[in-house]
């Protein structure tokens, strides 16, 4: 199977309130930056597009076919989107190159937030039925999973506020970042509970943004000389959307991701997760059988920002950063989605072998 | 160079207004039984689920196949969700092969669908946006002044969108799923029925239905050892372009005409209404057949409505390249669904399995879809032998 690379990767900065701007003026900037990166003009010339976005967010059908005009895509492209993170745009793409129907890909990812209320919105994502018509939110959903990790003695208030403390204090270093700080574990614990167990600093704030990744063959790499990293194994798998008939202490989608995806076979030099309470991201840890030799959610994670439909992308890219820079050698990128990390999907990221 | 697969199963629920007896799982589940029935196969032979429909607001469920996991036998699986616009049913069906050209996978499923029932389509493409121009036509006041521009340049006779009507319902009365079941609809009826956005009238428009497709894609090996004939894929070809830009050619979009001759490079097609037996082509309001006859190059530009007019795409009236033989989206309209029942009905002819619409001894195919302000494209070609 084709060997695939990524080239380049741009993420906006998480804010609270894109203000004023609509979507293509979100994504023109990422996508402009990502162009100049790899020194491009347009998307004229990568051979495939694939972006990820979600109607409700914007609150119009079709919200997607703007984009298309952030692309400059006359004369026409081949081009494609799917109604969930731009991680899984990104598997999209490499399945078009692996068919050998395209050699290079354009990927984005984007979502203003802000003007609704995002956790009641995502509770329309329940079954319609059974589940939707409680209107449970996200922060609810997620609530409880943490209770029942605490009652069962599987965490502490206190592991919890650890995450939170590294995050704030990691996302120093990361430009983008909507949150970050010098906060200690004692800090986090002083807040009162917002949704118990939960305090609103074990939950991921609000953001608008976007971000943007181009891959390629590592021959087309090569070509273009760019420094690249490598696409050594992606999977991802979903598991029943009924909370009550899954173990929601546990991953077991992620475990299997990341067996079929690689990840034990080599050491994990950094490990970003889309985990968008504190909890969740122990128990991605904890699946993908990480442990202290792994440097998690260096870039704050998304406790420091989240960008809907694009931050499991960006997961990936801070991943690409890191190999790239030279900071790590292998890594491990983790993107979800559903209530309660419903689906997941997880992607191992490799120097590449002229590099080592 | 892609790996061969094939379509080695279909399933379709019936379509209608509102399928009251079931929920949108109980409506997704249906065709995906009726497909693995179909390739003589159970949950535990699939590898993979796409699934495809059109925007959310129709049945007002964010990410529905979050949802669906449990009815699509999908736990513990990879699943994804497409959605290009109109276009999606056949977006839906070349992404689910490309899980099997890259050789990633040895068996998926895939399944579109559109409960509209559930809401209202009009309105859900119709909400106001802070940023843009509000519309509130629909898509049948978007596609109205498209349409007379072709009338205008083509000097066609005002009676071809009738004719086409006509022609797609005669087919869908010989298909016991399409939803408008006329055997005996006319001329005179078609055009006495009122003027909905002149030129088009009420029943030269689609119907809105509800209803799921879902087909069976597998590698070489697995389809040789199908037990039904399979419908091999010769190709596969998308493009896009934006709704609006100085000098955009709506009439015959480039988007369109880019497309075909892709896939018809690929699946080695020099003259489409020569070297095709059969075509499943999206027109959803009737004067987009005379409009794609020309954009696909079955005829020259302007010519299309003779081959409507001299019936060459009438299954009734022994036309040498019959379009929609299924009924057509002018007879069943799932919105998320429609380009996938294009793309399945396709893989049906080739396969011989198209029942009292089936044409006689076809061996290759088009499935077509488009979407959006007909800026999103999608078609493959299928054939009864590998190439």
């Amino acid at each position: 199977m084709k060997e695939i690379a990524i080239v380049g990767y741009q993420q906006s900065d998480a804010v609270s309130d894109a203000g004023a701007c609509n979507e293509v003026e979100l994504i023109i900037p990422v996508i402009s930056k990502v162009y100049d990166q790899v020194g491009i003009k347009n998307a004229q010339d990568v051979d495939f597009v694939c972006s990820g976005s979600c109607d409700y967010l914007q609150g119009a059908a079709f919200a997607f076919v703007m984009g298309v005009d952030a692309l400059g895509a006359v004369p026409p492209i081949k081009e494609s989107h799917v109604e969930m993170d731009a991680a899984w745009a990104l598997y999209e793409s490499m399945l078009k190159i692996r068919m050998g129907h395209a050699d290079s890909a354009l990927i984005y990812g984007f979502g203003k937030s802000s003007p609704g209320e995002l956790p009641i919105v995502l509770s329309q994502q329940l079954d319609p039925y059974y589940l939707a018509p409680q209107w449970v939110d996200t922060i609810s959903l997620a609530a409880m999973q943490a209770r029942l990790m605490l009652d069962k003695g599987l965490i502490s208030e206190q592991d919890m506020a650890e995450v939170v403390s590294r995050s704030r204090r990691n996302a120093l270093n990361n430009p983008h970042a909507q949150l970050a700080g010098d906060v200690s574990v004692q800090d986090v614990l002083a807040q009162e509970t917002y949704v118990s167990p939960l305090r609103k600093a074990d939950i991921c704030p609000v953001s608008d943004g976007a971000s943007a990744m181009v891959i390629c063959t590592v021959e087309k790499a090569k070509e273009w000389g760019l420094p690249y990293a490598v696409i050594s194994g992606i999977d991802h798998c979903i598991e029943t959307h009924n909370p009550g008939m899954r173990d929601l202490t546990d991953s077991v989608s992620t475990r299997k991701a990341a067996e079929n995806a690689g990840v034990h076979n080599g050491a994990v030099d950094v490990a970003e997760l889309y985990a968008p309470f504190s909890h969740q991201e122990i128990i991605l840890a904890r699946a993908l059988g990480l442990g202290d030799a792994t440097s998690v959610n260096p870039s704050g994670g998304v406790l420091a920002g989240n960008l809907m439909m694009a931050s499991g992308l960006s997961r990936i890219g801070e991943v690409f950063n890191r190999i790239v820079s030279g900071e790590a050698q292998r890594g491990v990128a983790h993107a979800t989605s559903g209530p309660c990390l419903q689906h997941n999907l997880v992607t191992v990221i490799e120097q590449a072998k002229e590099a080592a | 160079m892609a790996n061969l697969a094939a379509v080695v199963g279909t399933g379709q629920t019936s379509y209608t207004t509102k399928r009251g007896d079931v929920s949108i799982a109980g409506l997704v589940r249906e065709a995906a039984v009726n497909a693995l029935n179909d390739a003589e196969l159970t949950w535990d032979d699939i590898d993979a689920v796409i699934v495809g429909k059109a925007p959310d607001m129709f049945e007002g469920v964010i990410m529905p196949e979050i949802y669906l996991t449990d009815a699509l036998g999908c736990n513990g699986k990879p699943m994804l969700r497409v959605h290009t616009a109109g276009s999606v049913g056949g977006s839906t069906a070349l992404v689910a092969a490309s899980h099997v050209q890259s050789g990633t996978f040895k068996r998926v499923l895939t399944v579109a669908f559109e409960k509209q029932s559930e809401s209202n389509a009009m309105w859900a493409l119709s909400n106001p946006q802070p940023f843009s121009t509000h519309l509130n036509a629909g898509a049948g006041g978007y596609f109205a002044p498209i349409i007379r521009e072709y009338m205008r340049r083509s000097e066609a006779p005002y009676d071809v969108g009738i004719k086409v009507a006509v022609k797609d319902r005669l087919h869908g009365a010989r298909n016991p799923l399409a939803h408008l079941q006329k055997p005996d609809i006319t001329m005179k009826e078609v055009e006495e029925s009122f003027m909905l956005w002149d030129p088009i009238r009420f029943l030269e428009s689609c119907p809105s239905s509800d209803g799921a497709c879902a087909m069976v894609i597998a590698n070489e090996e697995l389809a040789e050892q199908a037990p039904r004939p399979p419908a091999w894929i010769r190709g596969v070809a998308m493009r896009s372009e934006p709704t609006m830009y100085a000098g955009r050619e709506e009439v015959n979009p480039q988007a369109g005409r880019d497309c075909a001759a892709d896939v018809y490079k690929q699946a080695g097609i020099k003259d489409p209404r020569k070297d095709l037996d059969v075509a499943e082509v999206y027109v959803p309001f009737s004067w987009y057949e005379p409009m794609w006859l020309e954009n696909l190059g079955f005829a020259p530009e302007g010519e299309g409505w003779k081959l409507t007019m001299e019936g060459a795409t009438s299954l009734d009236e022994g036309g040498d390249i019959p379009w929609n033989p299924s009924g057509g989206v002018l007879s069943s309209n799932p919105i998320g669904a429609s380009g996938m029942i294009r793309f399945a009905e396709a893989a049906r002819q080739v396969r011989g399995d198209a029942g009292d619409h089936q044409v006689e001894g076809a061996k290759l195919a088009l499935g077509h879809a488009y979407g959006g302000g007909a800026q999103f494209f999608a078609m493959w070609v299928v054939g009864s032998e590998k190439g």
